[in-house]
């Protein structure tokens, strides 16, 4: 992995009063994200504006498509064009662009999608906040694949994010998710952008050899295969089918294991790699609570609450959400009384916990259908509750 | 697999295939052969530099076009072929870009994408072969059907008006259209170099013969009789007025080039427009861009 400073052209280097929008196109900008390709759906919409406003003298594109289909299928033309790109949606607009998602990982397309939730189902609550696409961003596209998706709880978490979302999705040729909501995406707080220098990233795994011997599917050591880009005189191919080395379509059982197997290990192997997790008085813990996204902020004040109140309780903020912490659940379940979780949804990543706690413990769900952040005592009661 | 026979004359069109995928999928009697036929000799002509010509396909039988030819080729979705072009032509503007896909791909799937490109003026050319059905999938009904043809979706015959693509390229902006049948290969070739030689967003329908479904569910013969049929039927009427040149089922055939008109592409209006209005602080894009 080659590793480089961030070109300064992009990013805004010093102390900004921003929201969470904004803060993912100024981490986009700084990741080196030169082609934006969106359509405007609230309240997602500002980081488009920012997009579109900063980009021109970045030396980048920004355009506004037809749909969000066209949107990520632009995204998509563009990164094998040789550009890092990225687009921003919400739940409407998440649900149209799962066919193409599904191309980019079928492709090993590395580009990044941030997704500011909002309640759905359907039109669902376009102005305010929800935590309700954690499964389909999961599961969305139909087949088997993996993807890597991260959830910031503050603007400054959506800049720092979406960079390391760009640094995940060019180690791993893998689309990309910061999921946010519209809490943090509209919320205003200071954002520290550091000197362009100390801004590290990570450098498409480019091809350097002969050019009558490239394969644009046969894997490195690391398992990812090399990239190359159009233009560049490799007259490569690249499909949405099941395909083989040469990247040409093989339609039958033998060729499909090997596609499909690869694009789910990449990612299940190097899982300890990219999780990150932020935990808080675990040791002796007999409750963990666990959240992420703006949950996680609600949930501080209920855990101070339930820790005067004498219990013992630990916190876990998911800052990767997927690939999911399956082993350290699964360790933690062994020594707790219980796990609770709160999220704003009708029960999702619970299922995860729920899943690695393998009866081991149980599990406490605290839903909130989408609209407003859960009331702290709501997830006080839970932890109460589970101490007893 | 066989040695190539040196002493044997090698086919002109060879070096622009990928030779190790042939034999193609495609049905003895289809058209869209021929039309890749065409699109290689127009870029053999054009002497264009074929490491910066880019193909996309999107699904269906023409969709495997992109699978085929031996350039930056990319085979996506069904019917967003075109707006993954745009993303190849904004990211690396000095490339030739190619959307190479079916009627179903091009004006029903992926209909909203095609209008919106050509409103752009995306630079780029769209060939689209139109069999008038689905072929892929068994010969279901098109956008571009015929009214009262027959198809596996519409056993009763169609009721639905259908498209006039080359009226629906030319309101939404394209700059170049033409239509031509797989009878008119060289003016297809052509068409094909014209488009090649130009700026902006054009437009080329080819009629094909789908003979394994459309022709046999709509008794018509073999490839020979539609061949026939085009000869009989087609008129050549260069810069007709694309309002009426409508196809209806097994009717005339207004063929020619409709439209060739220069107009700023999405790039050039991009670059004007921001270089005026922030001035020093905007670079153009796209220009020089090695």
């Amino acid at each position: 992995m080659k590793k480089v400073k961030a070109d300064p052209k992009g990013v805004l280097s010093g102390s900004h009063y921003l929201d969470g929008d904004y803060a993912i196109a100024e981490g986009g900008l700084a990741a080196g994200c030169r082609f934006f390709a969106g359509y405007p759906i609230t309240p997602s919409t500002e980081t488009a504006e920012r997009f579109s406003e900063r980009i021109p003298s970045v030396g980048g594109v920004f355009i506004q498509m037809e749909d969000e289909l066209a949107s990520i299928a632009a995204l998509i033309g563009a990164v094998w064009g040789g550009k890092k790109s990225m687009t921003v949606t919400s739940g409407p607009g998440f649900s149209l662009m799962m066919e193409n998602i599904g191309l980019a990982c079928m492709m090993e397309t590395p580009l990044v999608i941030a997704n500011v939730q909002r309640g759905g189902p359907s039109t669902g609550l376009p102005t305010l906040t929800g935590q309700q696409d954690m499964m389909q961003v999961r599961w969305g596209s139909h087949g088997d694949y993996k993807i890597i998706a991260l959830s910031p709880d503050s603007p400054q978490e959506c800049f720092d994010l979406t960079i390391e979302a760009f640094n995940l999705s060019e180690i791993y040729r893998v689309p990309t998710f910061v999921m946010t909501d519209e809490c943090v995406g509209h919320m205003h707080e200071k954002v520290v952008i550091p000197p362009a220098e100390e801004i590290e990233l990570v450098e498409r795994k480019w091809y350097t050899g002969p050019k009558d011997q490239y394969l644009p599917y046969k894997n490195d050591k690391d398992m990812i295969p090399f990239m190359i880009k159009i233009g560049d005189g490799y007259r490569f191919h690249t499909t949405g089918l099941t395909h083989d080395e040469r990247g040409y379509p093989v339609i039958n059982a033998e060729c499909q294991d090997v596609c499909v197997r690869h694009l789910n290990d990449k990612i299940t192997m190097n899982a300890d790699k990219i999780i990150r997790l932020e935990e808080d008085e675990i040791d002796n813990a007999e409750i963990i609570v666990i959240s992420y996204g703006i949950t996680s902020r609600v949930t501080t004040r209920a855990v101070r609450q339930a820790r005067k109140a004498g219990i013992k309780v630990g916190t876990i903020r998911l800052i990767t959400v997927w690939p999911f912490p399956e082993k350290r659940i699964n360790e933690l379940a062994k020594k707790v009384k219980a796990f609770v979780v709160p999220e704003i949804n009708y029960g999702q990543m619970v299922l995860e916990v729920e899943r690695c706690a393998a009866g081991q413990t149980p599990t406490v769900h605290v839903p909130h259908c989408g609209g407003w952040v859960h009331d702290p005592d709501d997830i006080l009661k839970a932890i109460k509750e589970a101490a007893k | 697999m066989k040695k190539d026979n040196p002493t044997k004359k090698q086919n002109p069109i060879t070096d622009l295939l990928r030779m190790d995928r042939i034999p193609h999928i495609w049905c003895p009697g289809c058209g869209i052969g021929t039309v890749l036929t065409s699109f290689a000799e127009a870029l053999r002509k054009s002497e264009i530099d074929l490491d910066k010509v880019a193909v996309l396909s999107g699904i269906g039988c023409t969709g495997r076009v992109a699978g085929y030819v031996k350039m930056d080729s990319i085979h996506t979705t069904h019917g967003r072929a075109v707006p993954v072009a745009t993303g190849v032509k904004l990211a690396n503007p000095e490339m030739k870009v190619v959307v190479f896909s079916g009627d179903g791909d091009i004006s029903g799937i992926g209909g909203n994408h095609f209008i919106h490109a050509a409103r752009r003026n995306m630079d780029i050319m769209i060939i689209c072969v139109n069999n008038f059905n689905y072929a892929m999938t068994g010969g279901q009904v098109a956008a571009t059907t015929p009214k009262g043809a027959n198809a596996s979706t519409a056993p009763y015959g169609n009721f639905e008006y259908s498209f006039n693509l080359p009226y629906l390229a030319e309101a939404s902006g394209a700059t170049y259209v033409a239509r031509w049948t797989a009878l008119h290969l060289r003016r297809v070739t052509k068409s094909i170099q014209e488009a090649l030689g130009k700026r902006g967003f054009s437009f080329i329908e080819v009629i094909t013969p789908c003979v394994t479904l459309y022709a046999r569910r709509n008794r018509l013969g073999d490839g020979l009789n539609l061949l026939k049929y085009y000869h009989e039927k087609s008129e050549i009427q260069h810069g007709a007025d694309t309002r009426t040149v409508d196809i209806s089922y097994q009717g005339k055939l207004i063929v020619g080039k409709f439209v060739d008109i220069d107009k700023p592409t999405f790039l050039d209006c991009m670059n004007e427009h921001l270089g005026k209005v922030l001035g020093d602080k905007y670079q153009p894009y796209g220009v020089n861009n090695d």
